[in-house]
């Protein structure tokens, strides 16, 4: 008996087991290593312990002491880890702007034996505490600067949490921005997606075929000709201009394409299969006698819909939503392409951090921060929407 | 039916990573990655062919869109999957200091003096010179802008203008504009005073500004006569004129000039034939040839002077062409990219 | 002045060249239980959804009360509809499910709740009134799909195979109460099913469909003895059919010549011309089995089979030139397989039907 059921305890652990590895290797480790990234800080603290006890007694407004310059002498030439110096010197050029120059510099000049014991006689940069505050700000292994920095934040002077000087950095007002793109694309989206669900769901044979394959189109075809798709339609002399403008129903073209308006009608576009697919699916479970049942019953068409199609598919627009909702946030390509220069999201920047600059800290910063906002919105969704949709459970 | 068909998908995949996973590791063969487009068409008959031809090997090829990060983790994920890379100046500078590319036998290429001087580095040969700089449609405006100053020039040449989004390049664009002397562009960019000078430059365009950033994009935007005048490649302007006979002019004066280099990504594993494929790229005679199929200008000067002059006029190596050229100051961008992205990103977004 | 509640009249459907509902002149009495009874794809259905307003007519025209209603939308009908799957709102509870018709009414929600206590109390569902139908075991959803079509109390209540998915003894007891409902509400019922002991337990008349046209509309009694054509005779229950031609008439009773011989005593209910092809029918259970060969309507048989029913025997005959049943008590004489027997039956229980 025991055995029996150990057996079958055993047969459905194995079971999950690949469920449970791919979770495992593909989720949750990267998240690990995301959450590592975002806060580890120990690039340049690894290669200068000896600058490290050398600063630490320095008020960070007084030229730099000569043990300072000795110690760092010491410990670059102690630096055999070319990968290991190089993130170093990524991690403080993006705390001083021409760290990277400097370093270039100072690295073969230490290669020869005949520097020292100053470096400020191999760049007078040296002379200025702010590279050494870069370096003294840089030797906690943790740091919270990168998430801070996510969200437009920083530790001023007194190590109290601040806002960064305007115009130095615009990551709340582009997450703000992707939030919003996000939820206007969805509620289009529903807007056009559910009636056309329910008509695929309504039409038979070649007729549904056809307007499956019409809303999948999207998703077959290449970004770039999408995007060529949308230049001709929406651009001043497009296709839409002409018409309305051949129609007498506008006077000059409207704006259509690399503005809001651009953006959104694109991503409306790409993003509809999410919504249809699941609203249609949800509706062929529908029973197709309850609306009959419903008029039978006295109701007239239109509040048949309203309380028994609608709260019956609601699962199907919850889901959608969501759906569209959730791969709209990570949207930057078709953003960049037909929009303008207002309408760049947040992951164009996580984009910019991890493949242009390599600095994998910020990119990881800014991907918890969308994650967590993220999950935020979805708790609140999901209470918002469980509310709503308790009737729609079957 | 669209379940069934992924159904089958999922299937043929998982047979494919099967078959995969089971096969012994093969030897991958030589792979080379350019930037696509017409380029690495013309690097292929001018290179790619002639070189496995040559050697009787055989060459892969991949394109990519820069970027350094993708470099940096392909070398730390353990043996690239990729050898030969053109990368742009920054990233030789970057990724040679950062230990991320094997050194260069120069033994192979030849003697340095033969090169320009931004085609040599410890890591990398000059595999082209382009030039980034004004272009407009000669049909549209018969007398066209000739400087950086027309484009600012709303009323002369009304219309819609496009930059490539970023600060580089567009800042040299705004200060040049602006009238800032060549000799001194970095200088001034070098001062804080400088970049607010240059932002302040940017909102005089005001809404008539847009922002591409695909290479492809600004050639559309011409031929579309979306924007009156954009910055371009130069090799992408005679490009399509060539192909489809439009009549786009690119504006030598204040065009800023920038050297793509070839590397060898560390660990890889082809680094031999890599090497050999450098020293035949860098060769006269087809560099001779990849000039003839697009208007790059060449590392080697010994192919420089090999061109036909008609073909040399429009090459940014062109002695002509360089003395109105900026050269781009690597250094300067390798300090200040990252926070004058991020500036540029705080500015896009208040406006 | 109106002596009908429905009539259709010419009522015509098709489906581009198919013609699933063929001229149809019917008309149903307030107050009856009219069963539409047919084979699978006869148009049963599709003459209910036309009276719902499901459908529309392709031509004719359909009254009620005397009123042309073909152009009255459906949910103006005022028409309780039970559907064969039960059509309950599977996102509302057994009382919202109820007293759905009565808020689209308009009714207030203290009489509202009144209702649907009723009508739940009246299919015994009281204490379920809070579960969601796939909750509910089958007969239960079908009892709260019948509170539902009868809560706003219409006039008409059309029912389309609404016992079709229940076990036969939930199905016996359904068809009890919906009769008994029937009878106390004083409602018109139109109720389609293919079970013809449904149609003939439940009905005050039966109209047996084909293909489209009715083949005979009656009551119980008379379409099961009095079948008018073969297809209602064999659609019906189980019957002998034995082809002949009238010989001429004795006494009130018509002889016919049967092909395979031998003479039969009808006590039919038309005159019948000398020479005219008939087909005279019998129903098992008034075939009587004996050794000794009967003085009328005697057929000479052997047994092929003798079949236990539980309830009855049923024994399978070989005739000169035709196969017969009988069903008899399983009491009586069981006939081994080969015995040679006859086959008898009264005269009043035989019925001619003019093929
Ligand atoms: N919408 C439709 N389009 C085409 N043909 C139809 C349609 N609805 C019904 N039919 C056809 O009409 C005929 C009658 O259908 P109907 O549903 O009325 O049959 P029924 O008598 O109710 O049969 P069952 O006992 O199987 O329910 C069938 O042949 C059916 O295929
Ligand atoms: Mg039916």
């Amino acid at each position: 008996m025991t055995a029996r059921l150990w057996n079958r305890k055993t047969r459905a652990a194995l079971l999950i087991l690949p469920l449970a590895l791919f979770i495992g290797i593909f989720f949750v480790w990267p998240l690990g290593i995301m959450v590592k990234q975002s806060v580890l800080d120990d690039a340049v603290l690894h290669l200068l312990p000896r600058t490290t006890e050398a600063i630490a007694g320095w008020d960070r407004t007084a030229p730099p002491t000569e043990a300072m310059q000795a110690a760092l002498i010491a410990d670059l030439r102690a630096a055999d880890d070319e990968k290991a110096v190089g993130d170093m010197v990524r991690r403080l050029n993006s705390a001083q702007s021409g760290y990277r120059t400097l370093m270039t510099k100072t690295l073969s000049a230490v290669a020869k034996p005949e520097t020292g014991p100053l470096l400020t006689d191999v760049d007078k940069r040296w002379a200025q505490p702010a590279f050494w505050i870069a370096i003294a700000d840089a030797l906690e292994p943790m740091t919270d600067r990168y998430l801070l920095a996510a969200v437009d934040l920083e530790r001023n002077k007194a190590g109290e949490i601040a806002g960064l000087p305007d115009g130095a950095s615009a990551n709340r007002t582009i997450f703000i921005r992707t939030f919003w793109i996000a939820a206007v694309v969805t509620f289009f989206c529903v807007l056009i997606g559910y009636p056309y669900a329910l008509l695929t769901a309504a039409s038979t044979g070649i007729t549904r075929t056809i307007l499956l394959t019409a809303v999948l189109l999207p998703l077959w075809t290449s970004l770039l000709v999408r995007t060529a798709a949308w230049f001709i339609l929406l651009q001043e002399q497009g296709l839409i201009n002409g018409f309305l403008l051949s129609m007498g129903a506008i006077s000059s073209p409207l704006p259509l394409i690399f503005n809001r308006t651009g953006v959104v009608i694109a991503m409306t576009h790409v993003l509809l299969p999410l919504m249809v697919l699941p609203i249609y699916s949800v509706l062929l479970t529908i029973p197709t006698n309850l609306m009959p049942a419903a008029t039978s019953l006295g109701a007239h068409p239109l509040r048949a819909f309203l309380h028994v199609l609608l709260p019956l598919s609601l699962r199907g627009v919850i889901s959608g939503a969501l759906l569209v909702f959730m791969t709209a946030v990570g949207y930057y390509i078709t953003p960049a392409l037909v929009g303008g220069a207002g309408d760049q999201m947040i992951s164009s920047v996580i984009a910019f951090y991890s493949t242009q600059t390599a600095n994998w800290s910020m990119a990881s910063a800014l991907g918890i921060v969308l994650l967590v906002i993220t999950l935020i919105l979805y708790v609140v969704y999901v209470q918002l929407s469980g509310r709503t949709s308790v009737n729609g459970r079957m | 039916m669209t379940t069934k068909y992924a159904l089958r998908r999922l299937g043929f995949v998982s047979a494919a990573v099967v078959a995969i996973a089971t096969t012994p590791a093969l030897a991958r063969d030589l792979t080379i990655v350019g930037w696509g487009g017409a380029t690495q068409d013309a690097q292929r008959e001018a290179y790619f062919k002639p070189f496995a031809e040559k050697e009787g090997t055989k060459v892969l090829e991949d394109s990519w869109d820069g970027g350094y990060g993708v470099l940096q983790s392909k070398v730390s994920a353990g043996t690239p999957n990729w050898d030969l890379v053109q990368v742009e100046a920054e990233e030789l500078v970057l990724g040679c200091a950062d230990g991320i590319y094997e050194k260069l036998d120069w033994e192979q290429i030849g003697p340095k003096e033969d090169f320009l001087d931004e085609s040599v580095s410890d890591c990398g040969v000059g595999a082209l010179t382009s030039s980034t700089g004004l272009a407009y449609d000669s049909e549209k405006w018969p007398d066209g802008p000739k400087s950086w100053a027309d484009f600012w020039d709303l009323k002369k040449y009304p219309g819609k203008r496009a930059l490539r989004k970023g600060p580089k390049y567009t800042i040299e664009f705004a200060l040049l504009a602006d009238g800032v002397k060549r000799e001194e562009l970095y200088e001034v960019m070098s001062t804080p005073e400088g970049i607010d000078r240059a932002f302040k430059k940017l909102e005089e365009l005001g809404p008539n500004l847009i922002w591409w950033e695909a290479g492809a994009q600004p050639i559309q935007l011409l031929a579309s006569g979306e924007v009156a005048m954009t910055a371009s490649y130069n090799g992408r302007i005679a490009n399509v004129n060539k192909k489809e006979g439009k009549k786009f002019v690119f504006v030598w004066p204040g065009n800023v000039t920038a050297t793509d280099s070839w590397v060898i990504l560390k660990g890889s594993e082809n680094k031999a034939a890599a090497m050999k494929a450098i020293a035949f790229m860098s060769q006269p005679e087809p560099e001779v040839k990849m000039a003839e199929l697009i208007t790059y200008g060449l590392p080697s000067k010994k192919a420089a002077a090999m061109v036909p002059a008609e073909i040399s006029k429009d090459l940014p190596t062109d002695p002509k062409n360089l003395a109105e050229a900026v050269p781009l100051n690597i250094e300067f961008w390798i300090d200040n990219n990252e926070s004058l992205t991020k500036r540029f990103n705080a500015w896009l977004a208040a406006r | 002045m109106v002596d009908y509640h429905i009539r259709l009249d010419g009522v015509t459907k098709t489906f581009g060249a198919l013609r699933v509902v063929d001229n149809l002149r019917l008309d149903i009495v307030r107050g009856e239980f009219l069963s539409l009874l047919g084979p699978s794809g006869s148009g049963k259905t599709t003459i209910l959804m036309m009276l719902a307003g499901f459908q529309d007519a392709t031509e004719g025209t359909i009254y009620v009360d005397g009123h042309m209603i073909n152009d009255i939308p459906s949910h103006r009908r005022n028409m309780g509809v039970v559907f064969q799957s039960y059509a309950l709102f599977p996102h509302m509870t057994v009382a919202q499910n109820v007293a759905f018709p009565l808020k689209m009414r308009g009714v207030g929600r203290a009489e509202i709740d009144a209702r649907v206590n009723r009508a739940l109390d009246m299919v015994q569902l009281a204490a379920l009134s809070e579960r969601r139908p796939a909750q509910l075991s089958g007969g239960q959803q079908q009892r709260v799909a019948l509170a539902r079509a009868l809560v706003f109390e219409p006039g008409v209540v059309l029912m389309d195979e609404p016992l079709g998915a229940l076990d036969k003894q939930l199905r016996e007891q359904m068809q009890l109460d919906i009769r008994e409902l029937h009878g106390r509400l004083g409602l018109t019922i139109v109720f389609v099913t293919h079970d013809q002991s449904e149609a003939l337990t439940m009905s005050d008349r039966i109209a047996v469909f084909n293909k489209g046209l009715i083949e005979q509309i009656d009551t119980p009694r008379m379409i099961y003895d009095h079948p008018a054509t073969r297809f209602v005779a064999e659609f019906i229950g189980e019957t002998n059919l034995m082809e002949g031609e009238i010989a001429g008439r004795e006494g009130g009773e018509a002889l016919i010549r049967l092909d395979s011989g031998g003479m039969l005593r009808v006590r039919d209910r038309a005159e019948f011309d000398a020479g005219r092809r008939v087909l005279a029918t019998v129903r098992p259970e008034k075939v009587e089995l004996s050794e000794a060969p009967a003085a009328i309507n005697s057929i000479p048989v052997a047994v092929t089979d003798s079949i236990y029913q539980g309830d009855h025997l049923r024994v399978q005959l070989q005739g000169p030139g035709q196969r017969l049943v009988a069903r008899r008590d399983r009491r009586a004489a069981e006939w081994t397989p080969g015995a040679k027997i006859n086959a008898t039956f009264a005269p009043e229980d035989c019925w001619v039907i003019v093929p």
